[in-house]
């Protein structure tokens, strides 16, 4: 009846203590079989009338049931429990060997003891386990604190690696945000050294052109009235008495330096042109402002350069498109100093698109080039742009970097001056404080773009 | 009718012996030179009464053409001359200046020589 108890007891404990049904099946088929077979046992034992055959089989029984449960690594845990239940086997093995050697009057004087050792051997047993259940409890008391104190702590970790997230993701924002802001500074910075080149260089032409004013001047003056003292001298050359074939001799030299000084006055007038061009440079902020249709000063323009290269070459041909926005009304600018930036755009446009008409010429791949002008105005968001596109040569790289310098120009001698596109820039930049770009495609054509503040 | 041109640059004496010519030969015109605003000053205090018109550019070292101008039109009320001014910077500032300080007339350059004739015709004529 005890070993029946104790067998209960342990597969029951653990089952319950090492959940061996979901953790080791195996194993688990084992302690179930045990736990038949000490069933079977038990009413074996009542069946066959307290049989001390069956008695004495509960003994290699628990023996290997224990021996078993004791050699497995699973089990290790229990192993004190295996322990505390070998007083109660050897005390019940002695108790049984003694009735079995000894006679049973001796048996009968010493059953007491070995009953009373029985009792206080399971009694022992039992409270061992107890013990070890109370403890088994305590420790899964701590380990449930442990668990919560774990919990707490991973909702800790969860809130701070949430923090950390969010952290990183606006650190990432702000690290792109100060990337985009140091782009846009550099950009800045760019276009500062640019314009200060600009400034610069324009402020020096005008240097340079107030210094050549003056003996320009001269120049100019002295040739002039050189031409008037040559027809003086002439007339008399007449009232003299020399000789007729002398006189025609020196009114032959008197012609050629005459016309010397013609030439040399024509040349200085261009000079003077020129220098006439570079003082603009310095004075395209002494105008005012002024409510302007820019979309009737841009067609008004279109038109002079159209028909200022007309008047140059019958031949020359161009589509004039105009895309107005009807919505912008008056701005307010310098009229006279952005119809010169259009003046230049439009000249610069449509000589472009000549250039490469003649070049079309003989040539398959250009056979139906239609040269094209455009101009295209947009107000949007507080500022006015103004795009003028051709479809004419283009420029690579090199000439586009340099063509805001001053005297820069890809036209041959005589025909620009190199001071239309500079001027513009300082015309939009310094007078507007606007932008003025460019995009060209060589042998494609060039937009030039203009963007004002309004308002 | 005796003018007096006031320029730094000597060359302009002989510019206007050239252009003025005929007329200097013809006796119109009389034509003296000082080519600093000190100068001129000095040249009026001893021809005082003979100068009728004075040419006179603004930008000088020294003394400028403003300064000169106010200068004689402080110090000689009476008996004004007609003081034309003469600049290579025709922006308004020189302009508005030359006028308040009570310029007859102002002339940008170069110099129209054509046009500046017919006014000291118009001058000499009335």
């Amino acid at each position: 009846m005890e070993f029946f108890l104790l067998t209960f007891f342990l597969i029951q404990f653990l089952q319950k203590r090492l959940e061996t049904p979901a953790k080791y099946p195996d194993l688990d088929k084992i302690l179930v079989f045990a736990r038949y077979a000490s069933i079977g046992l038990l009413s074996a034992f009542y069946i066959f009338n307290s049989s001390t055959f069956i008695h004495w089989l509960w003994y290699p029984f628990v023996g290997s049931l224990l021996w078993f449960v004791y050699n497995k690594e699973e089990f290790k845990v229990v192993r004190p429990l295996i322990h505390s239940a070998l007083p109660f086997i050897g005390i019940s093995l002695i108790a049984d060997f003694a009735e079995l050697i000894l006679s049973q009057k001796i048996f009968n004087q010493c059953e007491t003891y070995f009953q009373a050792a029985k009792v206080f051997a399971f009694l022992w047993l039992f409270a061992l386990w107890y013990n070890s259940q109370k403890q088994q409890k305590a420790l899964e008391r701590e380990r449930e604190e442990q668990r919560k104190k774990d919990e707490i702590n991973e909702a800790k970790k969860n809130a701070l690696e949430y923090l950390v997230n969010e952290r990183t993701i606006e650190l990432t924002r702000q690290k792109e945000e100060l990337q985009k802001t140091v782009d846009e500074l550099k950009a800045t910075q760019n276009q500062l050294i640019q314009s200060e080149k600009m400034a610069s260089l324009g402020e020096l032409t005008a240097g340079i052109a107030h210094e050549i004013q003056n003996p320009l001047n001269f120049v100019n003056n002295f040739s002039e009235v050189s031409v008037e003292l040559c027809q003086e001298l002439e007339e008399e050359i007449d009232k003299t008495s020399i000789p007729e074939a002398d006189k025609e001799y020196i009114k032959e030299i008197l012609g050629d330096l005459s016309q010397n000084q013609q030439k040399i006055t024509h040349h200085g007038k261009r000079a003077d042109s020129i220098v006439k061009g570079m003082l603009q440079h310095s004075r395209t902020s002494s105008g005012t402002k002024e409510p302007t249709d820019v979309n009737a000063l841009a067609d008004e323009y279109m038109r002079l350069a159209y028909h200022g290269l007309r008047a140059k070459d019958k031949e020359f041909n161009a589509t004039l498109t105009t895309d107005f926005d009807p919505n912008i009304g008056k701005v307010a600018v310098m009229p006279q100093d952005l119809g010169r930036v259009f003046l230049n755009l439009f000249t610069n446009a449509f000589y472009a698109v000549a250039e490469k008409k003649k070049l079309s010429k003989g040539n398959p791949a250009l056979e139906n080039y239609k040269p094209e002008v455009k101009i295209v105005t947009k107000l949007f968001g507080g500022k006015l742009y103004i795009r003028v596109t051709d479809n004419g040569t283009g420029m690579p790289e090199n000439v586009k970097a340099k063509i805001f310098q001053p005297f820069f120009t890809t036209k041959p001698t005589g025909q620009g001056t190199g001071l239309g596109l500079s001027m513009s820039y300082d015309i939009i930049t310094k007078s507007h404080d606007g932008l003025l770009d460019v995009e060209t495609v060589a042998g494609e054509g060039t937009e030039f773009k203009i963007t004002l503040p309004v308002g | 009718m005796k003018i007096l041109v006031v320029d730094d640059e000597p060359d302009v004496q002989a510019l206007f012996e050239q252009r003025f010519r005929r007329e200097i030969r013809a006796g119109e015109f009389q034509f003296s030179f000082s080519f600093s605003g000190e100068d001129a000053l000095n040249y009026l205090e001893n021809h005082a009464s003979e100068v009728v018109m004075i040419l006179s550019d603004i930008n000088m070292p020294g003394m400028s053409g403003i300064e000169l101008l106010r200068s004689i039109r402080k110090d000689r009320p009476m008996a004004p001359p007609v003081i034309m001014m003469i600049t290579a910077y025709g922006d308004k500032e020189n302009y508005e200046q030359a006028m308040k300080f009570g310029a007859d007339d102002f002339l940008t350059k170069p110099v129209n020589f054509t046009e500046l004739k017919q006014k000291l015709q118009e001058r000499y004529e009335g």
